[in-house]
């Protein structure tokens, strides 16, 4: 096995956040960091930072895993099984399964971040206007409205169809949908703010309203759209993998989890590695990302927080 | 009922931190006993002991007994417990309309207690419901029975509440914080109701409350508690009129005085005039308009340099509309308000930036005035720097103010949360006085303040007014208050002043008959709180 330079500082990073010495020293009534290191304990929620740094790792330092390219198509080894050339054996154009997978989880990542960024921040700076001028508000809200209704598949084949399959056009189809979401979650945090006390003081101060808004109100929505975000970055990479699966998705010769699962369909009885493999790791990334968003929730928004 | 020895500790906290320590006293049948302390005394955790309410998994009793007629409270089990709870001993909370389910009717609520622990049959339950919404005064009982909480005043659903508590005919009634949620007039009401069936069921009251005015009308007893400790206990006139403890003498001393001081009313430039103010909220329909509601209509009044005007009312007479309206956080539906001669009603956007630097606005909850995110030192040049002043010159005035307000330099680097709320309101009139305002309009701004609090910022108030000559605007429910510090008063109800003229003048020989209702509901105003004894009415 070659050297795996980013490894080490992976594992380093798993040990802190699970080392014994920091928790004994955690008092329960501490702040949020403290907190944050105390749900940690909690066996779930450690495996599932476990898994997800374990998959961002494996994404950053893909070339670096014994992979070789995972478009290069080798006819002479077709649907083999593991071996020692091909850990994970190969894909019906002889493709090595293990570096496509390994690949994919870069896909499923850019995908999941970029859709994430991408719905944030058209959501806040939309929710932001609807929120706080009411005249824009009927108007923007009644788009919203309309976008929610739309059946997001449906639209996302809508576009790749249009423009053709690549990772932008993805991307926006993930987006889109996501959008209303966030809006309507900004809009009703905005909403509740506009009445406090000190937003008042602050326009009775004479306060321009980009200051008011940037300086007392904003900062409202970053604990909601930190959570929100972890369930948007889930549902981008699971929409993602439909739309490939569905052949409406990423170009076939990409290696994305959705597509792999795909073409893996026709030989499933063969070789059911082939949707199995991906099928794991996708569904592992997932849980991990939505254990870790209901973690954030509960820390950030107590109120929502399940009794324990 | 007895309490001896009673400790109550904070479960899991290692440091073994009490929250409430050596708390003894008693209550025999037929007694009003009053705890007063102010906020974070313990009064309310006393009483929660009492009923086996501490909230299990953070509150437990460490030590002492609770004794109700010679059975011990805290040795019962869960069962014994309810039972207790419905027949020896019941309870009645602040705020009515969250003791009550909103999706029964009031009849239900008062006959689940009758089902769950009596064996009357139906028809002779539902006749002592409407017996004992009979005693409680409520009119037309049948309708009442029918109807649910909503439909119902805040005087009607703490009567049902009562009613609800009352009639098993309980040893002990606990009453935490009664009345605190009603306007005077109602407030008067359920005291006397209390009282009346006291006498009639010959019930012990555990009355917890932090009004004094409350206490010198219906105590028997006092019990005066202190950061969980037992300051003082005596009967009423020991308590009030010669009070051992110094922290009991301080907080009696810190009750305002009904009788407003003599003072000159101030011939001055006139720096605010309102001019026939109306503001109308319009109900939204689906289709079409659903009329409008009158929140304010036609008020008239003016604003001296240096003078300090009082607005008061019970809840919905428009005197925070008016408040806004001249902040112009709201806008007025007509009418004028001139400062300085301008009208502000009119101007918007661009136009009425400058001109806000004029009126600032202190608010009631000192909790939600300040940005939780800012440096205080930031929020209090937020308003400077919006105008244009250099954020040096704008520290060092802040800091200026800071000491003025009575607050040290080092406060500048703090956030809000690490101030009580006497601290923070300090703040928030720091805020307010930074860009020199003609007009402080303080919206019921010692309200929320404990009360011995509220005496220190009532005379911050009153220093700044002398030292710089700003106007005050000041809001307030509480009388007393007005009394205290107000040079002029003006009376509104239903979005009307019905009374105006100098503070003396309006509280001691009222020409309205509102006014006077309102003057003869303020609770204990038949005692001299600063001078420890009643009041003798031809020192008025």
């Amino acid at each position: 096995m070659p050297a795996i330079v980013n490894q080490p500082h992976a594992d380093g990073n798993v040990q802190m956040l699970g080392d014994p010495s920091l928790i004994v020293h955690a008092t329960p009534a501490a702040g949020f960091t403290s907190q944050l290191i105390s749900s940690l304990r909690s066996p779930p929620v450690f495996v599932a930072l476990l898994i997800l740094s374990v998959v961002i790792v494996v994404a950053l330092a893909a070339p670096l895993l014994g992979t070789i390219d995972p478009v290069a198509i080798d006819p002479g080894s077709r649907l083999r099984g593991l071996s020692p050339e091909h850990w994970l054996g190969t894909d019906a154009f002889g493709r090595d399964t293990y570096s496509r997978v390994v690949y994919g989880a870069r896909v499923s990542l850019i995908v999941g971040a970029g859709a994430t960024l991408m719905s944030i921040t058209l959501g806040l700076l939309i929710g932001v206007l609807a929120g706080y001028f009411r005249a824009a508000d009927a108007i923007i809200m009644r788009v919203m409205d309309g976008i929610m209704a739309i059946p997001s598949i449906l639209l996302a084949i809508a576009l790749v169809s249009l423009t053709g399959g690549s990772l932008l056009t993805v991307l926006v189809a993930i987006t889109i949908p996501e959008v209303p979401r966030v809006v309507r979650l900004v809009r009703s945090v905005i909403l509740s703010v506009r009445t406090e006390p000190y937003v008042e003081a602050a326009i009775s101060l004479g306060t321009r309203v980009p200051t008011l808004l940037v300086r007392h109100m904003v900062p409202n929505t970053v604990a909601p759209l930190i959570v929100q975000g972890t369930y948007v970055f889930a549902a981008a990479i699971l929409t993602e993998a439909t739309l490939s699966f569905l052949g409406a998705g990423l170009p076939p010769e990409i290696p994305s989890w959705g597509n792999m699962m795909s073409e893996g369909r026709m030989y499933f009885q063969l070789l059911p590695g082939l949707i199995l493999y991906p099928g794991i790791i996708l569904a592992a990334t997932l849980l991990s990302v939505n254990v870790l968003g209901d973690v954030l929730r509960d820390l950030l928004d107590p109120k929502m927080a399940r009794k324990s | 009922m007895k309490i001896d020895n009673l400790a109550v500790q904070v479960v899991g906290d290692p440091t073994g931190r009490q929250v409430l320590e050596n708390i003894s006293f008693e209550i025999s049948s037929g007694e009003t006993l009053c705890v007063v302390g102010e906020s974070g005394s313990g009064k309310s955790v006393t009483s929660l002991a009492i009923m086996g309410l501490l909230p299990a998994g953070s509150l437990k009793p460490s030590r002492g007994r609770i004794l109700v007629d010679g059975e011990d409270i805290l040795a019962a089990s869960p069962a014994r417990l309810r039972e207790l709870r419905a027949t020896r001993m019941a309870m009645i909370f602040q705020e009515p309309m969250t003791a009550l389910n909103p999706v029964e009717t009031v009849g239900e609520q008062i006959d689940e207690v009758l089902r769950i622990h009596s064996k009357l049959s139906k028809t002779a339950r539902r006749q002592k419901v409407l017996a004992m919404l009979e005693s409680v005064h409520m009119p037309d009982v049948e309708r009442i029975y029918n109807s649910y909480p909503h439909q119902l005043s805040g005087g009607q659903r703490q009567r049902v509440v009562i009613s609800i508590a009352l009639i098993l005919e309980p040893r002990i009634l606990i009453a935490d914080e009664p009345t605190t949620a009603l306007d005077v007039t109602t407030q008067k009401q359920i005291l006397l109701l209390i009282r009346e069936l006291q006498k009639k069921h010959n019930t012990a009251v555990l009355f917890i409350t932090h009004d004094f005015g409350v206490v010198a009308e219906i105590a028997d007893r006092i019990v005066v508690m202190n950061r969980g400790h037992l300051v003082e206990v005596g009967t009423r006139e020991d308590i009030l009129a010669r009070p051992r403890e110094a922290y009991t003498r301080m907080l009696v001393s810190s009750v305002p005085s009904l009788i407003p001081q003599k003072r000159e009313a101030p011939v001055t430039d006139i720096v605010l005039e309102v001019q026939s103010l109306s503001k109308n909220y319009s109900r939204k329909r689906l289709f079409g308009s659903g009329g409008s509601v009158a929140a304010a209509q036609n008020v008239n009044l003016t604003l001296r340099k240096g003078e300090i005007v009082g607005i008061v009312g019970e809840s919905g007479s428009g005197k925070s509309t008016v408040a806004r309206c001249i902040v112009r956080l709201q806008d007025p539906t007509s009418g004028a308000v001139l400062v300085k001669g301008e009208d502000i009603a009119r101007v918007s956007g661009p136009q009425l930036r400058p001109k806000r630097q004029r009126v600032q606005i202190v608010f009631q909850d000192p909790y939600r005035s300040l940005n939780p995110r800012m440096r205080v030192g930031d929020s209090i040049i937020e308003g400077l720097v919006n105008f244009g002043t250099k954020r040096e010159a704008a520290l060092k005035k802040a800091r200026e103010l800071l000491g003025l307000v009575g607050l040290s330099d080092d406060s500048m680097q703090r956030y809000p949360h690490q101030f009580s709320g006497g601290q923070r309101q300090r703040i928030c009139i720091a805020r307010a006085l930074a860009l020199d305002p003609d007009i402080l309009v303080a919206d019921e701004a010692v309200s929320a303040l404990d009360v011995s609090v509220q005496a220190q910022v009532l005379k911050l108030l009153g220093e700044i007014r002398d030292r710089t000559g700003i106007a005050v605007l000041f809001i307030t429910h509480d009388l007393r208050v007005a009394a205290q510090i107000c040079d002029t008063i003006l009376v509104m109800q239903h979005g009307s002043i019905v009374e105006a003229g100098p503070a003396a003048e309006v509280l001691t020989s009222p020409r309205r008959e509102y006014t006077r209702t309102l003057i003869d509901a303020a609770p204990g105003r038949g005692w001299d709180f600063q001078n420890f004894g009643p009041l003798i009415s031809g020192a008025a």
